[in-house]
């Protein structure tokens, strides 16, 4: 697996690991939260699987009887019709969409709203003045509900594929926490914690080693000490008795079961 | 997610169409079309005399533009120009793929609905099975 006994190149110390470990708690969190958004998005997107369906069987229902009606009109009306509504076709759109965006879990969702530009110094549309009027605005009728329909088959679908993108990369940010950033963090603990062990017993042994040494130069220096406190006794023995250290030395060395009466200690 | 659509979200946008003479009247009828200053226009008629790559430049343009929100495109036009139709996949504006009146609806062969069916199968194949 990725990330598998990686780990972070960071100097091994006690607030390094603090810092590390709080990285950990928070991508912990990161993690959850994240989970619990792409379970939402999911919900979300179960819902608009099951409308986009309804809504393209409901549309191709729209979209044939907006057809028929539009036959029925041209049957009336004459083939001059289709000439008459595409020349009036000379300003702005009268049926317009606005887009409004709905909040789900963090991703904006566009939702298409359409509606009609009422502006009275256009121009009425004049086609199937001459005949078949009825047929004509039921024509339009039709195809108006049709309109209405492919606005909300649009923004569902735009929503689908919104939605498609957001899980996917909140689904790659769940994985990637989950099998890289976090597997890393805590190799690194790891590793610090192990590090610091390893510090404590180089610590704990370098101080024994220290403690040994002092005693050693302590035990040293009581032995130099007696040494000298012997020299110094033999030297105040060969001042009095006026014969050379050595011999004093030696005197005091052996000496002492003879016990000359002179030498009062 | 939050720079898409910014352009739409304020004024109002348009609805494109793609479409042979008839679904084209038809809409006109209800009031889609739209003719701005320079006369151009935000629907294409295609009848036998259009060519795939007049259908394109339309396709790629409508696409373009952005107070467009919906292309409408018929879809056996759409099915001219099918790696362009798969090959977009912005969210704005939406693409739609209608019926028209000489050629039946085929769900299959629309690029959206058919990976709507395709993860809706592998979603909850035992549910709706």
């Amino acid at each position: 697996m990725a990330g598998q006994g990686q780990r972070l190149t960071v100097v091994p110390t006690v607030t390094v690991m603090g810092m590390i470990k709080a990285r950990l708690a928070a991508a912990t969190r990161g993690h959850a939260l994240l989970k619990k958004k792409s379970d939402a998005l999911t919900v979300q997107f179960r819902a608009i699987l099951k409308r986009i369906v309804a809504a393209k069987e409901a549309m191709g229902d729209a979209m044939r009887s907006a057809s028929l009606s539009l036959a029925e009109a041209l049957y009336v009306a004459g083939g001059p019709l289709r000439h008459v509504v595409q020349q009036s076709v000379s300003g702005p759109a009268r049926l317009r969409v606005r887009a409004h965006h709905d909040n789900i879990a963090g991703v904006r969702l566009p939702r298409f709203e359409h509606f009609l530009v009422d502006d009275g110094a256009r121009a009425p549309l004049l086609a199937g003045l001459a005949g078949g009027g009825q047929q004509v605005s039921a024509s339009r009728a039709a195809h108006v509900r049709a309109v209405e329909l492919l606005v909300e088959l649009a923004s569902l679908q735009t929503s689908f594929l919104t939605l498609d993108e957001a899980i996917k990369t909140t689904n790659r940010r769940v994985n990637a926490l989950e099998h890289v950033v976090k597997p890393q963090l805590e190799n690194t603990v790891a590793y610090i914690r192990g590090e610091l062990d390893e510090q404590e017993r180089e610590e704990f042994f370098r101080l024994k080693k220290i403690q040994a040494v002092k005693q050693r130069e302590l035990e040293r220096q009581v032995e130099a000490a007696k040494l000298y406190a012997v020299e110094k006794v033999a030297g105040e023995v060969a001042l009095k008795r006026g014969v050379s250290v050595g011999a004093a030395a030696s005197m005091l060395e052996n000496g002492g079961g003879e016990r000359d009466e002179d030498i009062i200690f | 997610m939050a720079g898409r659509g910014n352009a739409a979200s304020n004024n109002s946008a348009l609805i494109a169409i793609i479409a042979d003479e008839d679904t084209v009247t038809g809409f006109l009828l209800a009031g889609v079309g739209n003719v701005d200053l320079r006369k151009t226009t935000n629907y294409l008629l295609v009848d036998n005399k259009t060519t795939v790559k007049q259908i394109e430049d339309a396709f790629k343009e409508f696409t373009a533009r952005d107070d467009i929100a919906i292309v409408l495109i018929s879809q056996y036009i759409a099915n001219m120009i099918r790696f362009l139709v798969d090959g977009y996949n912005k969210p704005i504006p939406a693409i739609l793929e209608i019926p028209s009146k000489d050629h039946p609806y085929d769900p299959e062969s629309d690029s959206v609905l058919s990976r709507v069916k395709h993860l809706f199968s592998a979603d909850s194949s035992s549910e709706r099975r």
